[in-house]
């Protein structure tokens, strides 16, 4: 593993976030036509240490505070702003990532970047240190609020409905012989179990008992179904296919007892311990399975 | 033990997870079975495997464990990065072999899970 390839979050970020995603986008600017005096006003009065110059809306230049001392200095508040101003400026594009920002600031040592547009020159912001810093820490807020928010409004979901019976129901179609795949149905369905509020330590045990069988529908046949059925009081499994069956279940469930050929066996699988652990795992658990047709498994688990 | 002492401890090098590595673990768990991981199903531990296949992030995912660590210094898949990545469970790599692993862990302080009963009810 390259070390360049070991990134943070943070880093991730970087790369993620767009330069318009955290730059400030209301700009103070001034008119290259104004006297230097004018700057007075706008870098004092609003605590800015340098502004960009803008005409029609086109970055022509950046004035900053230092310019103005100087003028100050020598007596030249009446000189035009664009007599003063430093012409060659160094911007960014809207539509950078955030790590180019990065490094341009480490590169210059500047304190403020002027964001333009890629096709013409058009102002659309500026950044500055803070304004990374700034826009980072609100996109990993976000990140961690958004499941906070789904697991929020499905949690509520039970509450919500008037009815007699009520049975959510999630199914899943499980691809035979798919070793990259197998699993998603797994972990989609624990992620739906953990949003709906329900204890972790089931949501656990019902995500590894659902692993299991969907390791089985894809190891040992073509394809299949996953089915959860989620009620007040319990959540139901169904896992179904059509392959090739089991000739003796009672062998099947024994621990240890496995027909999985040598190349699952090598990526840690076919220890026959599965559908044991799945019955471990679960309230209660029945196997149907004809030679030839398909197998037929449903595990309950009790919610308190 | 935090990861960063596990890390220290199996001259470990981090592959994804670098802003985690205060996370605590409890239990150590050690295998090549993936079944075996999943009786052993408590969350908040350390796995220890020399598979590098994805199907190893999927079990520590479906286990709610926290971190894994390669022993003996595998090349891994990038399948695997990234649904680590995906998923927020922490992948060290070490050169060091499996009961060499585990025996600096447990010295230190990491316990296993005792004597498991396979036929006991899990939760
Ligand atoms: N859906 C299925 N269709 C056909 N045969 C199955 C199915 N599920 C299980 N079996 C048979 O039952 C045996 C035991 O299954 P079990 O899940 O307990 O162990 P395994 O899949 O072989 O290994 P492990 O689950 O430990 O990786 C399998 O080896 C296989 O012969
Ligand atoms: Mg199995």
């Amino acid at each position: 593993m390259a070390e360049d390839k070991k990134f943070t979050k943070i880093q991730e970020l970087t790369y993620e976030l767009k330069i318009k995603d955290v730059m400030t986008k209301k700009v103070v600017t001034v008119h290259p036509k104004k006297p230097i005096s004018e700057l007075r006003e706008i870098l004092y009065k609003k605590g800015i240490s340098g502004t960009p110059v803008v005409s029609k809306g086109e970055l022509v230049g950046l004035i900053s505070i230092e310019d103005f001392i100087k003028c100050l200095a020598q007596g030249e508040m009446n000189a035009l702003i664009e007599e003063k101003m430093a012409k060659k400026v160094e911007t960014l594009y809207a539509d950078e990532p955030v790590v180019h920002a990065v490094r341009k600031f480490d590169q210059y040592g500047f304190g403020r970047f002027p964001v333009i547009k890629r096709n013409n020159k058009k102002l659309v912001g500026i950044i500055t240190k803070g304004d990374i810093i700034k826009g980072l820490l609100k996109k990993l807020e976000i990140d961690y609020h958004e499941e906070e928010i789904h697991r929020y409004r499905a949690s509520h979901i039970f509450e919500d409905i008037i009815a007699d019976n009520t049975t959510l129901t999630f199914q899943y179609n499980v691809v035979g012989k798919d070793f990259d795949k197998a699993g998603e149905s797994a972990s989609g369905l624990k992620r739906t179990l953990y949003r709906l509020g329900i204890q972790p330590n089931i949501v656990r045990r019902a995500s590894i008992a659902t692993y299991e069988a969907e390791m089985n529908i894809v190891v040992f046949t073509d394809g299949g179904k996953l089915t959860a059925s989620v009620q007040p009081h319990q959540i139901k499994i169904d896992a179904s296919d059509s392959g090739p069956g089991i000739p003796d279940v009672k062998q099947a469930m024994r621990p240890g007892f496995s027909t999985a050929p040598e190349w699952i066996r090598e990526l840690g699988f076919g220890a026959g311990m599965g559908l044991l652990n799945i019955k471990n795992c679960t309230d209660k658990m029945t196997l149907d399975s004809k030679v030839g047709k398909g197998t037929h498994l449903e595990a309950v688990l009790y919610l308190n | 033990m935090t990861l960063n002492q596990a890390k220290e401890i199996l001259e470990a090098k981090v592959i994804t997870g670098l802003d985690n590595l205060e996370t605590e673990v409890k239990i150590g768990c050690a295998s090549d079975l993936m079944s075996d991981v999943l009786i052993f199903n408590k969350p908040e531990s350390l796995l220890l495997t020399g598979l590098t296949n994805p199907q190893v992030v999927r079990t520590a995912e479906m286990a709610d464990i926290k971190a894994i660590c390669f022993v003996r210094g595998k090349t891994l898949d990038e399948k695997t990065i990234e649904l680590a990545k995906d998923k927020n469970i922490i992948l060290l790599m070490t050169h060091l072999p499996m009961f060499e692993s585990c025996g600096r862990l447990y010295k230190k302080g990491l316990v296993g899970l005792g004597y498991l009963d396979i036929n006991k009810k899990n939760g």
